[in-house]
């Protein structure tokens, strides 16, 4: 069985020192040994921004895409192969912005990968714009009269698309993150884990401190029940969003592949591409 | 007796306009009849105007016919339309429902026929269309059993009694047909066909069988105008191999999805027209930097924009080639028949494969969408060549070293892993990286992955790059075409060398990258050189004067309309140029 090591490459990340993805490549590493994962059945899909680089960060196959697309490629690479564990990652712009669709799509479709977000409510790497996770009267390069639009609520929006597992994290949250991911991997069907990485470059509001402070622990809100989604979207409403844990796991519903029909048990990709004459003639009769 | 006739029948869209020329196509293809169908349709579910063009031959065709025979209306404006294609001997079969008008400029005869009373007397107004099958027939002196099979067929499930009423319409509308019919309306009896039982398709079926065939495990598209039969064929048939399709949110999904398949070792494939094609690019671009393979159909329609969405165009020559940002190595097919559709889709994927890059299949609407009788397709020359897929066990890497998956190879084509296997792990970016995949800024490094990537498709081999008939050593005239306009062209040399012109043809297949070792020895050889294509700026046109040289030769034979060359423009155009 690999450890957590086997999952470190010998890549230096990019990131600014102090930067909250360090804590999320650290989790992903921790929670894929603890599942049992081999390095080379783990697939990690990432989107463009300083997060995106994280599949480069990470001892696993590793394919890093094109701005705001990588759930498509990832769903893409877990239905060729259903064997394979598959994590989609990305900034907050990535996922919320430009790739929006695709993350409102994801959830509904349910296919089983895990999404997971590094929400850092700016843009980084373009170095400081606003996202459409930084609050209303946030002041950037791009807002410096400050933002007059309204913020995303993610995991409202992902309850309110049948979403089977939401979740959201706090960087520094190292054991509690990586026990969020593994319980990811192992849902079946889609996980979305939004994780507050702070920029400590470019965001000088949405601090450690600041989350330090506002942040709620859902284990610490008596009776929480993440079952009822009614209750999550109440305790998330209550909280404006700002909650760490298990906010939300439906444990009935079907992944995509489950419900798919036809779809081979074994990786798609081990199937024999050959069809028998018999099998083409059988085709191309329908035809006459 | 007649080797060949036209049949239109036209009315409001939703009308069954479709099925009644689906019904009368499909028992004439099983007597052994050559079909080439075409539908005019607007992008709506009802109201209208649509028809359905098909004409009918003892040997193959790949063309709308000039002229009309016989049209079926079902209302005054399919009359209105569509009677000038009639010659003087042709005939008009109308519903008399709605008290249909002989035009006065044609000495084409109108019949009306009550479809609609007969129909609606027999059960329901819907057999109308029935009614006019067996109308037809009288004109063509057909016996009306050769619809048995069909209707047997289409309506079985239904019960005996709807197929009986059925074949009762058709026989009511003969009889009525038959009677009407005067002593000087000629017959228009069609010679006997061989019997061949051969495929009856569109190109749309001929690209989702050869996809099956060739591998196509898995597809992400979106629904579009002319390209959706693609999906919806292989939404039928990929569970049964275990495959599946996805429709996607949006066309980036799409391509994306398919990426990632692809890139996870299951042959994959994403088809649409030049919206969505447009909406790919950046991801097309993704799959060439990260020689990931890939298939995607583009299936032309009249653009730009939504532009002519259910039209006839052939003008998304020059984005398919170089629609990317940046510059990455690709491979563009054309194929100009049914039967080149299935063999190159399949072979598309082998191509995708073996040099690890994007491979785009051009149609156009005319070919996606065309029914027409096919010749048999052989199974036994579609083969699965998977390149330098790796498939042995790899040994292990020392201290966590990446596989060289970009290694710079003389033929520039690198080793391929797949997610999954040990030993394997390598990382894939969209960003300039060394040979194992990790982003690299280096100007040596650059130039080495820039020029590796280009060395796969130097010597590209592709079976059949031009089809050419060139019987002459030297012509007069070399008309070059791509994709649906084969049949036109071929059609139009018949009469272009009775006018005494020596006239080559030459059907670009391999579009890009341009085979111009092939198409020069035609080039030099012509006196002048005729490229016809739906288009306004002359793409092809341009690609081959680009490529080819001797731009003075070249002359651009050109329609963008919305509607196929006809035969005769071809004929006239190609002869106003001696």
């Amino acid at each position: 069985m690999a450890t957590f090591k086997e999952f470190r490459n010998n890549v230096k990340p990019n990131w600014c020192p102090g930067c909250g993805d360090f804590s999320v490549q650290a989790a992903i590493q921790r929670a894929a040994a603890n599942v049992g994962l081999e390095p080379e059945n783990l697939a990690i899909v990432s989107g463009i921004g300083c997060s995106g680089r994280i599949s480069g960060y990470i001892n696993s196959y590793g394919f890093h895409g094109i701005h705001g697309r990588s759930l498509p490629i990832a769903q893409g690479v877990k239905m060729a192969n259903r064997d394979l564990t598959v994590i989609a990652s990305g900034g907050d712009g990535d996922g919320f912005a430009i790739g929006m669709g695709h993350t409102i799509h994801a959830i509904r479709r349910n296919v089983n990968i895990t999404y997971i977000v590094m929400d850092n409510q700016i843009y980084g790497l373009t170095k400081g714009q606003t996202s459409p996770r930084s609050a209303a009267g946030f002041k950037t390069k791009s807002t410096p009269q400050g933002s007059i639009e309204q913020a995303i609520s993610p995991m409202e929006m992902a309850l309110t698309a049948g979403a089977t597992f939401v979740a959201q994290s706090f960087s520094t949250d190292l054991k509690d993150l990586t026990a969020l991911i593994e319980a990811g991997i192992k849902h079946d069907g889609f996980s979305l884990i939004n994780v507050f990485s702070p920029c400590v470059t470019y965001n000088k509001v949405n601090t450690y401190d600041w989350f330090k402070e506002n942040l709620t622990k859902l284990s610490d809100v008596e009776g929480y029940d993440p079952s009822s989604r009614e209750l999550a979207m109440q305790t998330l409403m209550k909280h404006s969003g700002l909650v760490t844990g298990l906010i939300y796991q439906d444990t009935e519903r079907k992944s995509y592949q489950e419900l798919l029909s036809g779809y081979s048990e074994t990786p798609l990709s081990q199937a024999d591409l050959e069809l028998d004459q018999a099998h083409f003639d059988k085709l191309a009769a329908e035809f006459m | 007796m007649i080797n060949q006739l036209s049949w239109k029948v036209g009315g409001q869209q939703g009308e069954g306009i479709e099925s009644t020329g689906e019904i009368f196509s499909i028992a004439l293809n099983r007597l052994g009849y050559y079909l080439y169908g075409y539908r005019h349709f607007s992008s709506r579910i009802k109201g209208g105007h649509t028809n359905n063009k098909i004409r009918v031959s003892t040997s193959q065709i790949r063309s709308i016919s000039d002229d009309l025979d016989i049209l079926v209306a079902f209302d005054q404006e399919t009359i209105d339309l569509n009677y000038k294609e009639l010659h003087d001997k042709g005939i008009m079969i109308a519903d008399a429902k709605f008290d249909p008008k002989q035009p006065e400029d044609t000495n084409a005869v109108l019949f009306a026929v009550p479809f609609t009373e007969i129909a609606t007397e027999l059960g329901t107004s819907l057999m109308k269309n029935m009614v006019a099958v067996g109308a037809t027939c009288a004109v063509l002196n057909l016996d009306i059993k050769v619809f048995e099979e069909v209707v047997q067929e289409i309506f079985g499930r239904k019960g005996q009694q709807v197929v009986d009423k059925n074949m009762e319409a058709i026989q009511a509308g003969f009889d009525f047909m038959k009677e009407k019919l005067s002593d000087n309306v000629e017959l228009m009896e069609l010679e006997k066909a061989d019997g061949m039982k051969r495929l009856f398709m569109i190109g749309n079926d001929a690209i989702a069988l050869g996809a099956l065939a060739g591998g196509c495990r898995f597809m992400a598209a979106y629904p579009i105008t002319p390209a959706s039969e693609i999906m919806e064929y292989l939404i039928k048939k990929l569970p049964g191999l275990g495959g599946s399709v996805i429709q996607t949110e949006d066309e980036i999904a799409a391509v994306t999805m398919a990426i990632g398949a692809n890139y996870a070792g299951v042959r994959s494939l994403t088809a649409s027209a030049g919206p969505g094609l447009s909406l790919k690019m950046e991801a097309i671009g993704l799959s060439g930097i990260t020689e990931t393979p890939l298939v995607i159909v583009d299936t032309q329609r009249g653009g730009p924009s939504t532009g002519l969405p259910t039209k006839q165009e052939q003008s998304d020559l020059m984005a398919m080639i170089y629609g990317t940002h940046g510059e990455i190595p690709k491979i563009v097919l054309a194929p100009s028949t049914v039967q080149e559709a299935f063999y190159d889709t399949a072979e598309a994927f082998n191509l995708a494969e073996e040099y690890q890059c994007p491979v785009i299949i051009l149609s156009d609407l005319q070919l996606s969408l065309g029914k027409q009788t096919v010749e048999p397709l052989d199974f036994s020359k579609v083969e699965i060549r998977r390149g330098k897929l790796v498939t042995e066990e790899l040994p292990e890497i020392e201290n966590k070293g990446y596989f060289k998956r970009f290694e710079v190879t003389e033929d520039g084509v690198s080793p391929r892993v797949i997610p999954g296997m040990k030993n394997g792990i390598h990382h894939v970016t969209g960003v300039e990286h060394d040979e194992t995949g990790k982003p690299s800024e280096s100007a040596a490094n650059r130039n080495a992955q820039m020029d590796k990537r280009f060395r796969k498709v130097e010597n590209i081999k592709f079976n059949t790059p031009v089809h050419k008939n060139a019987p002459h050593e030297e012509a007069d005239l070399l008309i070059v075409g791509f994709n649906s306009t084969r049949g036109v062209i071929e059609e139009a040399m018949g009469r272009i060398e009775q006018d005494g012109i020596k006239v080559n043809h030459a059907q670009v297949r391999l579009i890009h990258p341009f085979p111009t070792d092939e198409l020069l020895p035609l080039v030099k050889t012509a006196k002048k050189i005729a490229v016809v294509e739906n288009n306004a700026t002359g793409q092809l046109a341009n690609i081959m004067k680009m490529n080819v040289g001797h731009a003075e030769k070249v002359y651009k034979l050109l329609k963008y309309d919305g509607n196929p060359f006809l035969p005769h423009e071809i004929h006239t155009k190609c002869k106003e140029l001696f």
